[in-house]
């Protein structure tokens, strides 16, 4: 116990004295929180839009004149030409190009229905969807109050339409950030933990140190121990400048849900990265080596985890990855107890997951590290 | 007493060999010096001795404790200073050795006496960054550190490569005070000129012990009178030497090319009347190198 005591604040000396990794924990977690949420926003807005109206016709000013007083779309260009239209999308001008045919309001009347073309240019995914589907959306109402318009008034009540009100729950104004910065904070312990505990043990190796250490009477749980509590205690820190002034005071996100509960599972989350940490450290010589393995796993663990894109929407092998992924689970619990405030008796079987990944990231760690000495 | 042990030790990395079959003992209280060329097997040794990594094979004992199976009593009661320096560069001179002292679970002012005479010299950086002492202060830091549990053997892997003739001198000086102590040192060098600082060598060569024994009797039982000689073109010198059925053996040493010849005084005779150019040449005891390079032919 003595032993660990020393260990530790020898730890404590070399880090605080350490100025680039002391300014690390204290800017890291503000300047990430700052910049991510902002970076990381999904919603999109000035859509370039392209219209190639070949009817000139009221209609389809009404039409155009729908679609962009959404707020969703910037119309770059009105033109007659469809070859021209598609131009502007090679040259990445556009977004969306609306192809409003001849005769258009002329067989809508006449023939009570007619089409309209639209070309999306599908280089950014995210945009090409949701543009396209704001703009059906847009063209849909445009429809309907066509409609509406030549039903005569009488027979209003005979044709039934459902009609959907939608109501948001947990973010009632589908603010983003309230979704993002939760996520991206979970990111910040996760590095934290990972690459500082995976780079000081490497470190001891790289400089030699360890071999001093090893002709001690220091035991071996005693030194692991020595490594894994500061940094323990680093993402306890960094968390809660996160979450308690970051957030807060600037995003004004307080959570729904028991922090003692939140704080309860980073703990153990922490265990288990920080075993990641430790099993990459046996893995590697030098810091060089424990730096490019660290990244690799933290890319795709980040990546497959559900941050920035949905789970739901990946193919069933890469769900099947984000379940073996532990950031996933933290992230999901963040954005239940903060987000909705759900209670132990909800997250239980993720805090069971997350004991089962603390045991084996240790446990080989530490298996590992005996077979090579 | 025998303090170290080693009996018929071998190491392996993968396919090559690093030490075959070892055999010596240390004296309690002896300066013991290991002396070989780098990569001889030096430092496998000592990391063996120190229980860093285990034998392929054989036995060794250290203050009477099985290198494999009593490796933790071991590790109580050796001191072990590396080639490289290994203590914490971004600790100061006063962090580094209190560290080492508490985790022997002992202090600085406990054993202060055992290490003051070293210690004085570098106290006054005691606030210095271990990182940002020069050479010589970093070796006598190590040694600190290595000193500072009181150890009852204590192992140098090569305390003396890359330090200045002056703190070589010195070091030397504090190793025998040491010894004053009742100390048993294990020191390790490619040096051969620190051999006869040693109280007892074991000369090393790729993996092999070629003898063990005093410097004196080592250099005593050079079977044969050695000459240095010296001309104006010492290389076409040494190729003639070479070249001469008289001459046994040619070495170039410094300034001299130390010699012995194969047939006693007379092939000495026939060799000098042969000779084109004029030659220095005198009667010399032989130096451990000179031994060094005798056993070393003689056992390809």
């Amino acid at each position: 116990m003595k032993t660990l005591i020393f260990l530790l604040e020898k730890e404590f000396h070399q880090i605080f004295r350490n100025a680039i990794i002391l300014r690390m924990i204290i800017l890291m977690p503000v300047i990430q929180l700052i910049v991510l949420p902002l970076a990381a926003d999904f919603e999109i807005k000035d859509i370039k839009l392209v219209v190639v109206d070949q009817d000139r016709s009221s209609y389809a000013r009404d039409l155009i004149n729908k679609i962009t007083s959404s707020g969703y779309f910037k119309l770059v260009d009105c033109i007659i030409s469809t070859e021209q239209g598609l131009e502007y999308i090679e040259s990445d001008e556009a977004d969306v190009v609306l192809e409003v045919p001849p005769r258009f309001e002329r067989d809508l009347i006449r023939e009570r229905q007619q089409e309209v073309y639209l070309y999306i240019n599908a280089i950014n995914g995210t945009k090409a969807n949701v543009g396209g589907a704001y703009l059906s959306q847009v063209i849909h109402d445009f429809n309907g109050e066509i409609r509406a318009e030549w039903r005569p008034l009488p027979s209003q009540r005979s044709s039934p339409k459902i009609e959907i009100v939608s109501n948001n729950w947990f973010n009632p104004l589908l603010n983003y950030r309230v979704f993002m910065v939760p996520g991206i904070l979970v990111l910040l312990v996760t590095m934290i933990g990972s690459f500082m505990t995976a780079l000081n043990i490497v470190k001891e190796k790289e400089v030699g140190t360890i071999e001093q250490i090893n002709v001690t009477p220091i035991k071996r749980h005693h030194f692991v121990l020595g490594k894994l509590i500061p940094f323990w205690v680093i993402g306890m820190f960094v968390f809660s400048i996160g979450l308690l002034i970051v957030a807060r005071f600037l995003y004004g996100i307080v959570p729904v849900g028991n922090l003692l509960l939140l704080y309860g599972y980073l703990a153990l989350y922490l265990v288990a990265i920080l075993g990641v940490g430790l099993l990459v450290s046996t893995y590697s010589q030098t810091q060089q080596q424990s730096m490019s393995l660290v990244f690799f796993i933290m890319m795709i663990f980040i990546l497959m985890s559900g941050l920035f894109s949905s789970l739901e929407s990946m193919p069933p092998w890469a769900q099947v990855m984000a379940r073996v992924n532990p950031v996933t689970y933290f992230i999901e619990v963040m954005r239940m107890v903060v987000m909705k405030g759900s209670e132990f008796k909800h997250i239980s079987s993720h805090f069971l997951v997350m004991i089962g990944f603390a045991l084996l990231s240790n446990f080989w760690a530490v298996f590992n590290y005996r077979k090579t000495n | 007493m025998k303090h170290v042990t080693l009996e018929g030790i071998s190491k392996s990395y993968d396919s090559t060999k690093a030490v075959d079959e070892v055999h010596f003992n240390v004296e309690q209280g002896e300066l013991f010096g290991l002396i070989g060329p780098d990569g001889a097997g030096k430092t496998t040794l000592f990391r063996i001795l120190t229980t860093l990594i285990l034998p392929d094979a054989g036995r060794a004992f250290v203050n009477g404790h099985h290198v494999v199976k009593d490796y933790k009593k071991i590790r109580k009661e050796v001191g072990y200073m590396p080639g490289k320096f290994s203590l914490y560069q971004d600790l100061t001179v006063e962090e580094n050795l209190s560290f080492f002292a508490s985790i022997f679970n002992t202090t600085i002012r406990e054993n202060y006496e055992l290490v003051k005479d070293i210690y004085v010299q570098i106290e006054p950086f005691k606030d210095r960054r271990a990182g940002k002492l020069s050479g010589g202060m970093k070796q006598k830091l190590a040694l600190c550190c290595a000193l500072i549990h009181r150890p009852v053997v204590l192992f140098l892997d090569e305390p003396t490569t890359g330090v200045d003739a002056v703190s070589r001198r010195e070091f030397w000086e504090m190793l025998k005070s040491l010894k004053k102590q009742g100390i048993t040192i294990l020191v390790s060098t490619p040096y051969m000129d620190e051999a006869d600082l040693c109280e007892k060598i074991a000369l090393i060569q790729s993996g092999n012990i070629m003898t063990v024994d005093t410097p004196e009797r080592i250099v005593s039982d050079f079977p044969d009178p050695v000459y240095a000689v010296q001309s104006d073109n010492m290389s076409r010198l040494l190729r003639e030497l070479r070249g001469s059925d008289q001459v046994k053996s040619a070495n170039a040493f410094g300034e001299f090319h130390h010699i012995t010849f194969s047939g006693g005084t007379e092939s000495m005779d026939r060799f000098l009347k042969g000779l084109r150019e004029p030659m220095l040449i005198k009667s010399i005891s032989p130096t451990i190198e000179d031994c060094f390079i005798h056993l070393m032919a003689a056992h390809d």
